[in-house]
């Protein structure tokens, strides 16, 4: 029985339909992140489940219960802000206080939940400092703290992520994830950064032009995107037109290919074929067993890759390799074969634009 | 190149000192006279006259009842309007930012004759026939000059602070929107609402023109008859009206830049707030 239900949502605002048809299923204690370009439909569907928009239609279950109609003030979920959004009137400790006192708890109440919410954030020592006088960082703790203390059913993150530097960004993603394990507590996560997404979730639902394009796991939807958006969106991606040469053949840049998979489709029929850059080599690898004959245009050192742009077929295509001790430099100009095997190259039904 | 950066900025000192002069030697004329009723001597005697005459004391006690109602009104009428106008009709902000400006487009002269003819004899609500009618309409008056000052002050407290999410925040947290505008809103916008009620008061309390046209006995039509009728009390009068107005502008600005955790007069009661590197 899953935890959190949406069917069937819809949501306009005027004539413009911004979320379609959004169906989604969340376990209890699962996490859950929506990923997608900015209005993807994520952060509406987001407000939405927190009480913050009324859906045009469909129903919204949380632990069973329809409570697509009830304000969001009566429905226990726990909301993280972008802007932190902490109370500027208020200490730390009246913040994380602050939905304690709502519920009507007795201060020896308040305070024991308050020392345990700051212990779990670490930052018990800085109960008396006002917002203006935190990092960034301390900030989204505290709001993380303050959406948790009380006990909400359900914890939504509206990129919590997007206002903090970059190393603040990865360790503060890491407690996020941490304290949501502790807990148990089902999230929901929303970004627009593929790696925040990839990296903390059990599940993630990429979004593209408010329909869910693709739910699955992170290593589904990274190593088998289902639609050309997907594939695109989340990773780098080498595109090519192809189109079915026969029976289980494909012909793409200049070449045609035996042995792929292709979903029952009559000869001549256009698709597009997507390479990961890492999936390619110049080197022939062990299991290498297809290759692209093409001309280095240039190449660059970035530590623990080696990204070389290569001409193949009149169109530009980007590779990663691992930089070893022993590794040169692609030179410029030079001709080259691009290896990869069978498996990495991705089908997918839309031709390119 | 060298030589012109080395060189002192005559000229921005001239222009500086010549706008200092265009405000100082008028008041310090203005307060040098104030000094000399008494024939050869220079003291508080004016200032003393003033503050012994009944007729000062009562048309002050007027204008400051009739300027604490104005700020009452204009919170109660703008506060509301501002919160809801950024919470729920973001789209109408210019227009309302527009209208707020009315008041220093059409001039009190234009807006109080629209009253007398609105509300005179003639009118299904005669406010005029009645002195506690008149007043109504005075404060009202007073509350529509304020309102550029005023709700220029809460927006701006307003913008601050994101009060749509901080709205959102409480809801989450399971707060009513009363409880939400009690304890979050206001405590938030209080400095804000505090400085557009000093801009309030200084303007009303030496307003003469509705004031006037209404026939109150205020403080601006005193000031006015003061300066026809004697020579040395209005200037003691002019000289403390503009401490006042001072005094309102020092409070204005220490309320408003003041942080939550942090004392009104924050020098003397130095606190250990910084250090939030740990």
């Amino acid at each position: 029985m899953s935890f959190l239900t949406l069917s069937g949502i819809n949501k306009s605002f005027g004539a413009n339909t911004v979320v379609r048809d959004f169906d989604l299923a969340v376990e209890p204690g699962e996490f859950v992140s929506f990923l997608g370009p900015s209005g993807c439909g994520k952060t509406t569907v987001l407000r939405m489940i927190a009480g913050f928009e009324t859906p045009s239609g469909g129903t919204i279950r949380v632990g069973g219960a329809d409570v697509t109609a009830l304000p969001a003030s009566r429905r226990k979920i726990g909301m993280v802000f972008q802007a932190y959004a902490l109370f500027p009137n208020m200490s730390v400790r009246d913040n994380v206080a602050f939905g304690l006192r709502i519920a009507g708890m007795t201060r020896a109440q308040i305070d024991a939940r308050v020392a345990e919410m700051l212990d779990l954030i670490a930052l018990g020592h800085l109960a008396d400092r006002y917002p203006y006088q935190l990092s960034g960082g301390q900030q989204q703790r505290v709001a993380l703290a303050r959406a948790l203390a009380p006990r909400p059913n359900l914890l939504l993150l509206d990129e919590p992520l997007s206002a903090l530097d970059a190393q603040i960004r990865t360790s503060l993603r890491d407690d996020i994830r941490r304290i949501q394990r502790e807990l148990g507590i089902t999230t929901v996560f929303v970004t627009h950064d593929q790696e925040e997404a990839l990296s903390i979730s059990d599940r993630v639902v990429v979004m593209y032009k408010g329909r869910a394009d693709q739910i699955g796991t992170p290593a589904q939807i990274y190593n088998h995107p289902t639609t050309r958006f997907v594939a695109g969106f989340v990773g780098k991606l080498n595109t090519f037109d192809a189109r079915v040469a026969g029976a289980d053949s494909l012909a793409f840049g200049g070449q045609e290919f035996s042995g792929l998979r292709r979903a029952g489709l009559n000869a001549g029929v256009p698709l597009t074929v997507a390479l990961r850059p890492e999936a390619l080599s110049l080197h022939r690898r062990p299991g290498d067993e297809l290759s692209l004959p093409g001309r280095v245009q240039h190449s660059s050192f970035l530590g623990s890759v080696i990204r070389a742009q290569v001409e193949v077929a009149g169109q530009s295509v980007s590779i990663d390799m691992f930089n070893r001790a022993d590794a040169k430099l692609p030179v410029a100009g030079a001709p080259t074969e691009v290896w990869f095997t069978r498996d990495d190259v991705l089908v997918l039904p839309e031709v390119s634009p | 190149m060298a030589e012109v950066s080395r060189r002192p900025p005559l000229l921005s000192i001239l222009i500086a000192l010549a706008g200092a002069a265009f405000f100082l030697v008028p008041l310090i004329a203005t307060f040098n006279f104030s000094l000399r009723m008494t024939r050869g001597e220079l003291s508080f005697a004016a200032y003393r006259s003033v503050f012994e005459s009944d007729t000062f004391l009562s048309v002050l006690g007027f204008s400051t009842v009739a300027s604490l109602m104005a700020i009452a009104l204009g919170a109660l009428i703008v506060v509301p309007t501002a919160y809801w106008v950024r919470l729920r009709l973001p789209h109408m902000r210019p227009l309302i930012e527009f209208l707020s400006l009315m008041p220093l487009i059409i001039p009190p002269v234009v807006l109080v004759f629209g009253y007398v003819r609105l509300y005179g004899t003639s009118s299904i609500l005669p406010l005029t026939m009645t002195e506690t009618g008149t007043n109504i309409l005075l404060v009202i008056g007073y509350v529509v000059l304020s309102v550029p000052y005023m709700y220029r002050a809460v927006d701006n407290g307003m913008a601050a602070i994101d009060i749509a999410t901080l709205t959102e925040a409480a809801e989450s947290l399971g707060a009513s929107r009363p409880r939400t505008i009690a304890f979050v809103i206001f405590p938030n916008i209080r400095s804000a609402i505090v400085s557009g009620a000093f801009l309030t008061f200084s303007i009303s309390l030496g307003e003469f023109v509705i004031t006037s046209l209404l026939n109150r006995p205020a403080f601006g039509p005193y000031l006015v008859q003061m300066g026809q009728d004697y020579a040395y009390q209005p200037a003691a009068l002019a000289i403390m009206a503009f401490a006042f107005t001072w005094v309102c502008m020092v409070l204005m600005e220490l309320f408003a830049t003041r942080r939550p955790g942090q004392r009104l007069l924050q020098w003397r009661a130095p606190r250990t707030v910084e250090k939030a590197k740990s």
